[in-house]
């Protein structure tokens, strides 16, 4: 099951389901790239509320969607990690490090308005 | 041991259903959430090995009683090449694969025992254990 990506104004976001598997994670990474190019993304949500995990391969990937995305003029911000994963990802040794998170999506569209408030702001 | 659970790995969907069984298994057992996460992501981790490094090999989830407790045993199983320096797979940030080098160390921090019996050219099993709590 490919991973549904939804616009939402400027905004892409991509709706992680239970039971994803590596290809799936991969196949949305390039999917988001052509996508953001197609809508003119400045910013993508990636929601992972449903995900019951997140191990080594799946937070190297997100990370690299991130940074990608970022690459190609879109801001990115990861939402919905549940308290259990993120126990057990900080147990892992997984930071995301340079991926802004945000407790779900309605703190994280707000967060990706203040990015592109200010990236306006600055004339970029 | 009483029921054994086999699931074999072939490929990236069978890393899924690995960690759901163990999840399952656990929850039957009465491990509560944040034990049931840490063990499917221990096993997620070492499914995964199977796929990149050996092509196919096993999981198998166990009950046992030891001590006069109840343990959860995964026990990961290929045939692959081995591993030549287990200490350096050990280690954090060591990989020779696609991941961030924290599969088998982060595997080993998430569970009370770990094991791992390896040599190049006689495959890979790695023992984890994962102690109910008392009271459960």
């Amino acid at each position: 099951m490919r991973v549904p990506v939804l616009k939402q104004g400027a905004c892409l976001v991509a709706v992680f389901q239970p039971g994803l598997t590596d290809a799936e994670l991969l196949a949305l990474r390039e999917d988001l790239s052509v996508r953001v190019g197609e809508h003119r993304a400045r910013g993508v949500v990636l929601d992972v509320t449903a995900l019951d995990l997140i191990d080594s391969f799946g937070a190297r990937t997100l990370r690299g969607i991130a940074l990608a995305l970022r690459l190609r003029g879109a801001e990115t911000v990861l939402v919905g990690i549940q308290p259990d994963v993120a126990f057990a990802m900080a147990q892992l040794g997984l930071t995301l490090e340079g991926v802004d998170t945000a407790l779900d999506l309605e703190e994280g569209t707000a967060l990706l308005s203040r990015r592109l408030a200010a990236r306006r702001h600055n004339g970029r | 041991m009483d029921a054994e659970t086999r699931v074999p790995i072939l490929r990236d969907v069978d890393v899924v259903t690995a960690r759901q069984s163990g999840r399952a298994l656990g929850a039957s057992l009465g491990f509560g959430a944040a034990d049931l996460t840490l063990i499917a992501t221990a096993i997620s981790e070492l499914a995964r090995n199977i796929v990149d490094y050996a092509g196919r090999g096993e999981i198998v989830l166990a009950i046992a009683e030891e001590r006069g407790r109840r343990v959860l045993v995964v026990v990961a199983r290929d045939d692959g090449p081995g591993i030549p320096d287990v200490g350096l797979a050990l280690q954090d940030g060591w990989s020779s694969g696609r991941g961030l080098g924290l599969g088998l160390p982060g595997a080993r921090r998430m569970v009370d025992e770990f094991e791992i019996d390896t040599a190049p050219g006689r495959g890979t099993t790695v023992t984890l254990k994962k102690w109910l709590p008392e009271g459960r």
